[in-house]
């Protein structure tokens, strides 16, 4: 389809020299604070793209995860002592369990059942998260310890503000997001993702476990989303239940359909516009619900693949 | 028992708009096969439009008839502008646009109106009206009997009129209603400009007791969905019976259980009907075609 094996390189090349070289047309800190929220929400996407893009299947809650992910981060150093990272890395294996407790039914469903089941399941995380209020803190939210690397990384030489610290590691570990989803596309899963996008019937008869696969590819993109949600958590260093909200997961698709789901690179590039529009727009704030819906039809109606691909193929076809 | 008795007549009550949300969302979904996630929008614009007309100054029946007339012109140019241009698109997209055009809406809503909760007086005032040890409140009354309205109407006009059975022949078999001289365009205009009508009303009716605000959509669109799924996608029996059971457990979970998982209750119903029937209550057996 859209990323050839070529492609691979090419993607994760561009997008490295685009996070290490941006830094120096930095005018100041404010924008190595953009540069993160684009890298998180990025990878937040790019595990969209393997659900939506790869295997063609809808979450309208995806936010849910994001936001355990952001929880775990809160939480689990207060009530279980661990460090920030350990529960970064605990939100992620419980979205995964989550994942696959809550896939497992709901992945037996197709189309419009999928899309409700997905955004009951969003509702249900955010409505736990804002009752819960003497754990969670409430609507409010709760602060989120810090993660200790940058003073860590202080002491063996390494000095980099706070704002420089959650750039560079938003970057890189969005980065290695995107080469583990490049890599999934070419293997044998991205190869039974795409066949059961393209019909499900058709790769039941070529002997592909649909169930099986459709399921691998949700709680993959679950953990992408945990992992983002604990980025933005740790780096925010306060949460609110807003994060796992119905806007968020609508958001979230948004930028995955905006630049095109079917490829990481694409999905990346709409994250980053719906990330800065906000910034450069100040008005945008006031608008976002009528830009989010407004965006979401009408690359539905006028470009279903969405922008990188469209774009993609007017320069192609200008050079024939 | 009273308490039993009371939760049931509130059950009863905000299941009969949710039987009214089902309801357009089944004539919606009979005539193109489209599920309209934005069908809850519809409701509260019904609200909204004669919440802010009624403060200018209109008398409330005029403003709740120029609320409903709006929002069947919005379902139109839904239909219009943004379902018809994707005819044939896969489903995914189509999830995509209707939400979109649920978050379009409720962003425009709350620009042109505001972001407060809002409520107009009750038809027939507030006093209570006392059944067997519970009260009920004569909203509630024109609420329930709204939705019966609408659905007794519905099912004249489905076998009665030649129009009805005009839609009804479009959703069974669209090039073949072409065929014999049936304006498909139209039956598609129509039928999304009924079921925000349907919606709108429903807005209306519900307002003087649950208050309005420019969020409330989405919430209804679960809940009409779950209650169209319980008694079987595309069913209008099927959508009055399973909008008024589900009410029933949304109020029975709420007074005996937790009134702040209430929500939940449409959320748990969508997964143990999709596992348990997933064809409904009344749906019949489909096969997809490859």
């Amino acid at each position: 389809m859209i990323m050839r094996p070529s492609n691979k390189v090419v993607t994760l090349v561009i997008l490295a020299a685009i996070i290490l070289i941006a830094p120096i047309f930095f005018p100041s800190s404010y924008y190595f604070r953009v540069g993160s929220l684009i890298f998180v929400n990025g990878l937040a996407v790019t595990g969209l793209v393997i659900l939506l893009g790869y295997a063609g299947q809808i979450s309208l809650g995806h936010a849910g995860f994001v936001g355990i992910g952001a929880y775990a981060c809160a939480l689990a150093p207060v009530h279980l002592g661990l460090h920030p990272a350990l529960a970064a890395i605990l939100g992620a294996f419980l979205s995964a369990v989550i994942a696959f407790l809550v896939g497992r039914p709901i992945l037996r469903l197709k189309g419009y059942y999928l899309a409700v089941a997905s955004l009951g399941f969003g509702i249900l995380v955010s409505m736990v998260l804002s009752n819960e209020a003497q754990l969670t803190g409430g609507p409010d939210g709760m602060p989120v310890p810090e993660l200790g690397l940058r003073a860590g990384l202080k002491t063996i030489g390494i000095d980099l503000s706070n704002t420089e610290f959650w750039y560079a590691l938003s970057g890189l570990v969005l980065v290695v997001g995107a080469w583990l989803a490049l890599n999934l596309y070419d293997s044998s899963t991205g190869r039974a993702l795409r066949a059961l996008h393209g019909s499900e019937v058709a790769a039941r008869t070529v002997g592909i476990d649909v169930a099986h696969y459709k399921l691998q590819a949700f709680i993959i993109s679950a953990v992408y989303a945990s992992v983002s949600g604990s980025l933005l958590a740790l780096q925010n260093k306060f949460v609110t239940p807003d994060i796992a909200g119905f806007l968020h997961s609508i958001e979230m698709v948004t930028m995955a359909v905006l630049g095109g789901a079917g490829s990481v690179f694409g999905a990346i590039l709409g994250g980053a516009i719906l990330t800065t529009l906000p910034q450069v727009l100040t008005v945008f704030q006031e608008y976002e619900q009528l830009m989010l819906g407004l965006i979401m039809m009408l690359v539905m109606i006028f470009m279903r693949e969405g922008l990188l691909p469209a774009i993609a193929r007017r320069l192609r076809g200008r050079g024939e | 028992m009273p308490e039993f008795l009371q939760f049931l007549l509130s059950g009863i009550t905000v299941g009969a708009v949710y039987a009214l949300v089902a309801l357009g969302f089944t004539i919606i979904y009979n005539a193109s096969g489209v599920v309209n996630f934005a069908q809850g929008e519809f409701v509260m614009l019904g609200g909204m439009i004669t919440v802010f007309t009624y403060a200018a100054g209109l008398p409330l029946p005029l403003a709740a008839l120029i609320a409903i007339l709006a929002t069947a012109a919005i379902g139109v140019a839904l239909n219009t502008l943004a379902i018809a241009p994707a005819r044939g698109a896969p489903v995914v997209s189509l999830i995509i646009i209707t939400i979109g055009a649920s978050i379009l809406i409720r962003g425009a809503t709350q620009l042109v109106f505001d972001k407060q909760l809002h409520r107009f007086p009750a038809f027939s005032g507030d006093t209570p009206i006392a059944i067997g040890g519970a009260t009920i409140l004569p909203q509630s009354l024109w609420v329930i009997s709204g939705a019966f309205a609408i659905f007794l109407l519905l099912w004249l006009f489905f076998t009665r009129t030649l129009i009805g059975r005009a839609v009804l022949a479009t959703a069974n078999n669209r090039v073949a209603a072409q065929l014999v001289g049936i304006n498909t365009n139209f039956v598609m205009t129509l039928s999304f400009a009924m079921s925000a009508a349907i919606g709108a009303l429903a807005g209306v009716l519900v307002t003087p007791i649950t208050l309005t605000s420019y969020n409330i959509g989405l919430a209804f669109a679960l809940k009409g969905f779950a209650a169209a799924m319980i008694g079987g996608m595309g069913n209008p029996k099927g959508a009055l019976v399973g909008g008024l059971l589900l009410g029933i457990l949304e109020a029975m979970t709420a007074g005996y259980i937790s009134s702040q998982y209430k929500d939940a209750t449409a959320f748990i119903v969508i997964l143990v009907v999709l596992f348990a029937m997933p064809q409904g209550l009344f749906g019949s057996k489909s096969t997809d075609r490859v």
